[in-house]
């Protein structure tokens, strides 16, 4: 099923499709109230894309400087050329030391490699200990938005869903009493898991050190209980210097969430004492993103999922009718990249009302990498044939103004002789739900020549 | 005196005439000699929106052979004009007239605002009117701040809507979200489509609209369409039209 059918699945219960489009309106309310607060934000703006556009321009020199620094703090650092090679990776540290639990807090580049599912292959249990994921992740079904995953789903569902797989009592919905049944089952996880996991916000290149942002403090727990911590990164995350940093906390947590800041924000200079640390950097197509000019400027995303919550289309569709990893705006420019033939619908999923790109915090091109996308897939013949041979014929038609003027007159003849409802019916998804225009007898081209003469 | 060349976008020309009429008869009352180019058809919109660069390429070359010369090019279309002068680029970059045409090609309220200095629009209008500010004018060629940039506050076409005397001009509670249209979106993506559209139109009801109005046609037809078919009496109308009733 291609986005246009899930989005009108999504739609077809109203009540919900609703209260879901007003639940992530109000974060973006609250990301514009954060960011009018603070003087100059556009001018942060614009300083966090000059720094991600200078990383960019020497990734490979900042990765390298960041593995010195890292080793020398102590900890081990992988490299993952894809998804599969950072699981083989992590798979490896788990099992080499016997553990048998991982626990993790949220990363997207997991959800991206499918760790979960490949480690659960090999018998491994993973607790996906932020509480949104630790929802999704009860339901079986992938996050539906990459900073709140479970905001497709009602409190009521979500008192249904631990009612059944926790045993907490039926009929919850409050939000304290959710979160305290999962937080109850979560510290005996945290307790007796032999690893934690954690993404990385950022990695700073000077420093060796990298950071890692959370609401929940799960990633503190997850790092500060089990021994070994293994950190899975982006090769993008990687920022030159420490006093970069402020620029970009400064944006991230006012563009996710609408907070000044985030709860908690935890940084990580080597392993703890006794324990071991071990920093896993993935490509996964990310080099080849940073080699296409017209796409490198994606690679900035902080993923705080600004362009989503102010997405029209995102608010009406949810997260899952993308069908990839990270949905929305952002998502329709990197899955592409992934998989153009997979994924050829969704820079399609968009009116390119450029919402996206002004409340990108990291200033990403969005919804004009979105139409570069439609150039690469119509290119490449992955638009439908129908739409691009109807666009063809109507180009054809508008190279001559003879063509122009017969076809105008005949499809104003049309709408003036025919029924409404059979026009409707003809016109195909266009009259479905809506009316035609009343057409007109004269075209303004015909006015014109009637009242000033001419050819 | 100036002289500018009306392009009236394709659809407005066979099923909204009255739109570009009423451009020409805001154009003539500010002191402006309007001419209109009879070869002109379509600037190519469409097809570049969708991707198919190889269909809309010779329509760009079209327009900059029936446009080239004049000294501005104006239309009632803010997402026209912003396939001009963003979206012509990779077609034509380097040819002669070129630099020109993208550096004088205005939607008509811009024109007036910017180029005439317009601040205040002659004439009556009392209702109670809505605005929607269509996506490629407001964000593309900037024809406000927009609710999602921390920059200094401004409208332009609010500006002219709001010096016409007893307009009452209101604000939904989402200022600046899209409508759905969208081009090819609203068939391709008709659920959503929909869904956005009558989302506006309850949004701008709220606030008490009589009349919608905004720069893009193709908005105002989706909505209309929508509104039409549920039998909702809000009516839309576009700017040039606000602007030619009350001065008339």
């Amino acid at each position: 099923m291609g986005h246009p059918q899930s989005a009108a699945a999504f739609l077809r219960d109203e009540a919900h499709a609703r209260r879901h489009d007003e639940s992530v309106w109000q974060v973006r309310q609250k990301r514009d109230a954060a960011a009018r607060a603070v003087p100059d934000w556009e001018v942060l703006r614009e300083r966090a894309e000059a720094i991600k556009a200078h990383t960019a321009s020497r990734l490979a020199d900042y990765l390298e400087e960041f593995e010195r620094h890292a080793t020398a703090r102590g900890a081990r650092v992988h490299w993952a050329r894809d998804g599969e090679e950072h699981n083989r990776i992590v798979h490896a540290i788990l099992a080499e030391r016997g553990v048998t639990m991982l626990v993790k807090s949220k990363s997207m580049l997991t959800e991206e490699c499918g760790l979960n599912r490949h480690l659960e292959s090999h018998g491994i249990e993973v607790i996906d200990t932020d509480l949104g994921e630790r929802i999704v992740q009860l339901t079986g079904r992938p996050p539906s938005h990459i900073v709140m995953p479970a905001i497709h789903m009602t409190r009521a569902e979500i008192g249904e869903l631990f009612h059944r797989t926790l045993g907490s009592e039926a009929g919850l919905t409050d939000p304290v009493a959710l979160t305290a049944a999962a937080r109850r089952l979560l510290r005996e996880k945290f307790l007796a898991a032999g690893a934690g996991l954690t993404g990385v916000n950022f990695a700073i290149a000077e420093t060796g050190g990298i950071v890692v942002v959370t609401n929940e403090g799960n990633a503190d727990m997850g790092t500060a209980l089990p021994r070994v911590h293994i950190a899975s990164m982006g090769i993008e995350k990687v920022i030159p210097r420490a006093e970069d940093l402020g620029v970009f906390l400064r944006l991230l947590a006012r563009s996710a969430t609408g907070q000044a800041t985030s709860t908690y924000t935890s940084h990580f200079h080597g392993p703890r004492r006794g324990g071991e640390l071990h920093i896993v950097m993935v490509d996964a197509g990310r080099s080849v993103m940073l080699g296409a000019a017209g796409f490198r400027r994606a690679l900035h995303c902080i993923r705080c999922g600004a362009c989503l919550n102010t997405c029209p289309v995102y608010r009406r569709s949810g997260g899952h009718s993308y069908a990839w990893v990270v949905p929305g705006p952002i998502g329709s420019v990197l899955a592409p990249a992934v998989n153009p033939l997979v994924h050829a619908a969704l820079p399609f999923a968009s009116t390119l009302c450029g919402s996206c790109a002004d409340v990108c915090p990291v200033g990403i091109d969005l919804h004009h990498q979105l139409l570069a996308w439609r150039g690469e897939l119509a290119a490449a013949g992955l638009v439908p044939a129908g739409k691009r041979l109807a666009l063809r014929l109507a180009a054809w038609v508008f190279a001559s103004p003879g063509r122009y003027a017969l076809a105008g007159r005949l499809a104003r003849l049309a709408l003036r002789v025919l029924p409404a409802r059979l026009s409707a019916r003809l016109s195909g998804a266009w009259g479905r739900q809506r009316e035609l225009p009343v057409a007109p007898a004269e075209s303004f081209h015909e006015r014109w020549r009637r009242t000033h003469g001419g050819a | 005196m100036i002289t500018v060349a009306l392009f009236v976008p394709c659809y407005v020309d066979q099923f909204y005439p009255q739109v570009a009429v009423a451009a020409l008869q805001v154009l003539e009352r500010n002191g402006v000699r309007v001419e209109f180019p009879d070869r002109q058809t379509c600037c190519g919109q469409p097809m570049a929106n969708a991707g198919c660069a190889d269909a809309a390429a010779p329509l760009a070359a079209r327009f900059l052979r029936v446009f080239a010369g004049f000294e501005y090019v104006v239309a009632p279309s803010g997402s026209c004009v912003a396939t001009v002068r963003h979206h012509y680029a990779p077609f034509l970059a380097g040819q002669p007239g070129f630099d020109h045409l993208v550096g004088h090609t205005y939607e008509l309220c811009e024109f007036l605002h910017d180029v005439l200095g317009v601040r205040r629009v002659e004439g009556r209008f009392p209702h109670r009117v809505g605005l929607h500010r269509s996506c490629h004018g407001h964000r593309e060629l900037r024809l406000a701040s927009g609710s999602e940039r921390m920059v200094a506050p401004f409208d332009k076409v609010r500006t002219l809507l709001g010096s016409i005397d007893g307009i009452t001009l209101l604000e939904p509670s989402r200022p600046d979200e899209c409508c759905g249209f969208g081009g090819t979106f609203a068939v391709a993506e008709e659920a959503v489509s929909c869904a956005m559209g009558r989302d506006r139109l309850a949004d701008h009801e709220r606030a008490g609209a009589e009349i919608i109005t905004g720069v893009d046609t193709s908005c105002l037809m989706h909505m209309e369409g929508l509104a039409r078919r549920t039998g909702r009496g809000v009516r839309v109308m576009h700017v040039a039209e606000v602007m030619a009733e009350a001065g008339a």
